[in-house]
């Protein structure tokens, strides 16, 4: 039985979604799904679902947006980010949520994922993680570990991997985080804290792919990989009171920076307003 | 002046030669006239020899780059004698001064004038060589009335500069001669 | 009555002009020669007007992010040349898919690769037909003169917004970096097509639909509550993605039919002294100007010389070329490339007049000398 979250948030004619038995790719939509709906009934927020745009690219993670029941663009390999800078400059009343994988956002997308970072124009991007090129069958990807197999790194993976989420704050995004498939309370709380956070913002989750990163690298099935979730990643409460000596190998589930840095359409407008008074001044000279 | 009259400017990087052929062809639209001006992009214009056209007609200008000009403004050695070998025969050559006219001329088609040292020394600053030149170029050929010329230079100055424009181009105009100016005065056909 | 305003504009100027004329609120580009001055200028003028200005980090982010910007309501542009042309074809194809309407102009230059960047050229004229992958729709324009370029512009977004396509602005570095005295029309008197737009159907959510006879679907505004789904997945009318074959097909077919069916519409010519011509000169865009000075300068010498030149070159004007050659004994095609025109007019012609040829690929200009020399070897 759908359930009333489903009823309310998802395209049920477009169901049931084409992600394998096993996928964490479903939880993470599900983790979207019930940060917006729980900013929509904050009192505080009132987050308008008709201003919600979801944007994604290529890949397996991209095709949530065509399940979700808002307004939505399925763009090109690597280019959500860019689109979803033009949809937010162009009407900044709009909430524009980019749903992305690593491929997708850090490979072909890299370049748009550093500048909108930098530029901290006010996306929220949640990436779904899983390691992997799943749509195309299991080729390595930014984030697959080195030593790691994939049917284009048959004999381990040679390749360094990117932390997604420090790579956005390196790049100065005012608000990165890091969730999993796993830990979803946790996650759903880092995503509504992207939505609320005006500049730009990154939640970095770790999806599970059984079927090729797991596979390949004899993970074992859906629950040994959200197993391995629960006991490598960390809650920041829990991660926070652990000694240097415990979080040796653990990760940390929780925002990574958040900074109060100038959002860039705010910054524009107020250019704008430079611009024209300048304009205005002159013209009574 | 024949129905197509070709302008060349040249110089170096920095003399403004450009703004030179931009204000006269600015000076000719206000004036009624057609004008079709362009210039020579690239590492010409990043410091070496600089390059700009202006086309005049009274008709329809198309063919938009310059075949053979009827006028060259020179203000470097390098580009006197470069440009000087492309002229059409009859020719105005302007030429700075302190440049030394190739042999390819007839003295009798070349206007040396000072026209860097009296941006320097009369008006105060170089920069307004290019204005200088633009004084002295429409002195010598009689292009358009004062009027036109003014507004064609008030276009492309920042506001407030206009005094030190007007200046420069009045000390252009007074390196030519009335015998000079009956000698090269083009006339619009 | 007062006078008439005549200034001197650039060409590039006059685009971005021309486009603000034409409702543009929005410009995404990357710097690149010879476009950098559209890019700059929209960057004064843009704010201006109220509108955005934002150089992205490439070439590829540039058309991404005009995209998303028309599609979230905004008439939106992008310029640049050869090599960030290539580097925009994905999502090019993309609005052809989607349908969504945004200009894309192309100041070329000599190629390939970097080639020579300050120099004229016309060697993108294929590439924007064929640039980007797959059976799609092309609308390509391409000015002569500053005011065309101007009034060109203006075109290029009226199509679009009527047609729901990209239009690809032609230009080359000759158009686009030449002066030129032009009066602007009073902008009352300028025609400017509004986006054609459906609101609220309810529970109707098929924003790919098109009524019977009709082959462009009204616009849903994006982010006002009609929640509908855009993509450049083969979809169905409903705008979500589709593996029927049936469905598919009939959606490659109206995405064409939309511009075949509608060509009177979109074909523009520019014919001189054609009426009695024995020979008619072929060109586009910058090359115009040193055709219609041989041209008048064959007249003066007595040969019967004639210029047809496509000002839509995209979908070639077929028609109207075949329409004069029951009177014509020979074409010359003249263009900057090694001949890409010169094969369209050879497939509509189809063997019925002889077509010669003259182009140059140096990064200078053809003068006029050089087609009356080749005018006088086709009397030989």
């Amino acid at each position: 039985m759908p359930s009333e979250l489903i009823h309310q948030f998802m395209r049920i004619d477009h169901l049931p979604h084409i992600w394998c038995a096993g996928c964490g790719n479903g939880i993470i939509m599900r983790d979207v799904a019930v940060a917006i709906k729980e900013l929509m009934e904050d009192p505080e927020v009132r987050l308008n679902r008709e201003k919600v745009v979801i944007v994604s690219g290529i890949g397996c993670s991209s095709r949530a947006a065509g399940y979700m029941d808002f307004n939505s663009i399925h763009t090109t390999h690597g280019r959500a980010i860019a689109f979803a800078t033009g949809i937010k400059f162009a009407n900044p009343e709009l909430e524009v949520i980019v749903l992305t994988g690593d491929g997708d956002c850090s490979a072909i997308g890299g370049n748009h994922l550093i500048h909108a970072a930098r530029r901290n124009l006010g996306l929220t991007v949640v990436t779904f993680n899983n390691d992997i090129y799943g749509m195309t069958g299991g080729q390595y990807s930014p984030t697959t570990p080195t030593g790691d197999k994939a049917t284009t790194a048959p004999y381990g993976n040679v390749d360094r991997p990117f932390d997604i989420a420090k790579l956005a704050a390196g790049a100065g995004a005012s608000y990165t985080a890091r969730g999993s498939a796993y830990h979803v309370r946790e996650t759903i709380d880092l995503i509504k804290q992207g939505i609320k956070h005006k500049g730009f913002s990154l939640i970095d989750v770790y999806s599970v792919c059984p079927t090729y990163y797991g596979r390949k690298n004899k993970k074992g099935d859906a629950v040994e990989m959200l197993q391995w979730q629960k006991e490598h990643m960390a809650p920041a409460v829990r991660y926070y009171s652990m000694s240097e000596e415990e979080r040796k190998g653990k990760l940390l589930v929780g925002a990574l920076t958040h900074n109060n840095y100038p959002e860039y359409t705010e910054e524009y407008e107020k250019m704008v307003q430079r611009c024209q008074a300048d304009m205005k001044a002159k013209a009574h000279k | 002046m024949s129905a197509r009259y070709e302008m060349r400017f040249t110089g170096s990087g920095g003399q403004g030669v450009i703004l030179a052929s931009v204000i006269l062809a600015e000076a000719a639209v206000v004036a009624g006239h057609q004008a079709v001006q362009s210039q020579a992009y690239g590492p010409e214009a990043r410091g070496g020899l600089c390059k700009a056209e202006t086309i005049l007609s009274r008709e329809q200008i198309w063919f938009s780059k310059v075949i053979q000009p009827s006028f060259l403004l020179a203000l470097t050695q390098a580009s006197l004698d470069k440009f000087a070998q492309d002229v059409a025969p009859g020719a105005v050559v302007m030429a700075d001064s302190s440049l030394t006219v190739p042999d390819i001329l007839d003295p009798e088609q070349v206007l040396s004038v000072p026209i860097l040292e009296t941006a320097r020394k009369k008006v105060g600053k170089v920069m307004t060589a290019n204005i200088v030149a633009v004084g002295a170029i429409n002195a010598a050929l009689g292009l358009f009335d004062q009027e036109s010329l003014r507004e064609g230079v008030r276009r492309h100055i920042p506001a407030g500069t206009e005094e030190l424009n007007w200046k420069a181009l009045e000390e252009g105009a007074k390196l030519i001669t009335p015998e000079q100016a009956e000698k090269f005065r083009q006339t619009l056909e | 009555m007062a006078k008439k305003k005549v200034v001197l504009m650039q060409g590039n100027e006059a685009c971005v002009e021309g486009a603000i004329a034409a409702g543009m609120r929005f410009y995404a580009g990357y710097p690149i020669t010879p476009s950098t001055e559209i890019a700059e200028q929209c960057a004064v003028r843009l704010p201006q007007v109220g509108g955005k200005f934002i150089q992205m980090e490439d070439e590829l982010a540039s058309i991404a992010a005009v995209l998303g910007a028309s599609a979230a309501g905004v008439k939106a542009m992008t310029a640049t040349s050869g090599p960030g042309f290539s580097l925009k074809q994905e999502n090019i194809g993309y609005g052809a898919m989607a349908e969504i309407p945004c200009v894309v102009v192309d100041v070329q230059r000599s190629g390939p690769s970097t080639g020579l960047p300050t120099s004229p050229s016309q060697g993108d004229y294929m590439q924007a037909r064929w640039g980007t992958h797959g059976d799609h729709p092309v609308i390509a324009i391409s000015p002569a003169t500053v005011r065309e370029v101007y009034d060109l512009i203006i075109r290029a977004f009226n199509l679009s917004e009527k047609y729901r396509t990209p239009v690809i602005f032609l230009m080359d570095e000759i158009v686009g970096h030449m002066r030129e005295g032009v009066e602007l029309p009073n902008p009352n008197d300028l025609i400017i097509n509004k986006r054609k737009m459906s609101y609220h159907d309810g529970a109707n959510k098929q924003c790919y639909a098109v009524p019977e006879g009709e082959y462009v679907p009204a616009m849903k505004p994006f982010g006002q509550g009609e929640r509908y789904n855009i993509t450049g997945l083969a979809h169905d009318a409903s705008g979500f993605p589709t593996n029927d074959n049936a469905v598919a097909g009939a959606l490659y077919t109206r995405l064409m039919e939309k511009i075949d069916h509608n060509l009177d519409d979109i074909v523009r010519v520019q014919e001189y002294m054609l009426e009695d011509a024995e020979t008619a000169i072929v060109c586009f865009g910058g090359t115009t100007r040193a055709v219609m000075t041989a041209v008048q300068e064959a007249r003066a010498a007595g040969q019967k010389v004639g210029m047809f030149r496509p000002v839509t070159v995209w979908p070639f004007p077929e028609q109207k070329l075949r329409s004069h050659l029951s009177r014509l004994k020979k074409l010359l095609v003249v263009e900057h490339n090694y001949g890409q025109m010169v094969l369209e007019v050879q497939r509509a012609v189809a063997g019925q007049v002889p077509v010669e040829f003259l182009g140059q690929v140096n990064g200078t200009v053809i003068p006029p000398a050089a087609i009356l020399e080749k005018l006088k070897e086709m009397e030989g």
